[in-house]
């Protein structure tokens, strides 16, 4: 017998850096793709992949990421994040990855929904209109929780 | 390998109902694996979609995800969604009597 197949996913996003906001957005395309239901709560850092002036310039992270094979020391060398941010983004678009502002909107499209954790939202004093327009609504972990209600939680 | 029967003719489907032989497959059979589908209707915008399926198969091998879709065969991914609830790809795969198109984005 087979297992019960997924029909809903809720998908936490909670880092700032490239490659701590692509596997969440990857994830959810995907779920739409397949048909699944599928939410986006951004919380703490991942806040940015939404916020109107930071989403087009989010770097990768090249200190403390030791799968870049590189000493940590380099990584933190001014310019280093840059280039390295520039050098995936290039190879993501030959493999025609979206930019995230175009994912994101891509995946709003799909009619996945896009929530903002209000916590954050007040820790960096932000407000909706810092955020861009296809964020549903600043929402509590307490109405996430309603959202997610009968689905699988997914934290990246 | 399974088979289903579509306008009285049998053809080999995976065992996700993906015909596994896109020869096999006959314009006329769409609506009928639409409605097993849950689409009750193919409506031209509908049809724009399954032919470019065809298409992308027929040029590439392989049929196309839904943001190439969404590039590419002329209808936004927004109304792809409003066409085929279900995952656009995949549903229009199956109805164009394609494989399963593969790929992460």
């Amino acid at each position: 017998m087979s297992a019960e197949p997924i029909t809903k996913v809720s998908i936490i996003i909670s880092k700032g850096s490239l490659d701590g906001i692509y596997p969440g957005l990857i994830m959810a395309n995907g779920a739409r793709a397949e048909g699944i239901d599928a939410d986006l709560f951004f919380t703490f850092f991942g806040l940015d992949a939404i916020h109107k002036a930071r989403h087009e310039h989010i770097k990768m992270a090249t200190v403390g990421n030791p799968g870049l094979h590189f000493a940590t020391l380099l990584g933190g060398l001014p310019g280093v994040s840059t280039v390295m941010t520039h050098y995936m983004s290039n190879r993501m678009e030959k493999l025609d990855i979206p930019t995230i502002p175009e994912f994101i909107e891509m995946i709003a499209d799909t009619g996945a929904g896009l929530y903002a954790c209000k916590a954050s939202v007040d820790l960096f004093g932000l407000e909706k209109n810092d955020l861009i327009a296809q964020v549903a609504d600043i929402i509590t972990v307490g109405e996430f929780y309603e959202k997610a209600a009968g689905g699988q939680i997914i934290f990246t | 390998m399974q088979t289903r029967t579509y306008m009285g003719t049998v053809v080999s489907v995976d065992d996700q109902g993906f015909f596994t032989d896109p020869t096999q497959w006959r314009e006329a059979m769409a609506p009928e694996i639409a409605r097993q589908e849950g689409l009750a209707d193919l409506t031209e915008r509908h049809w724009q979609v399954i032919k470019f399926m065809r298409h992308e198969y027929d040029e590439k091998g392989t049929g196309p995800t839904v943001r190439v879709l969404g590039k590419t065969s002329g209808v936004p991914i927004k109304e792809l969604y409003e066409l085929f609830p279900r995952g656009p790809a995949k549903l229009a795969a199956k109805i164009a009597g394609i494989p399963k198109p593969r790929g992460c984005i």
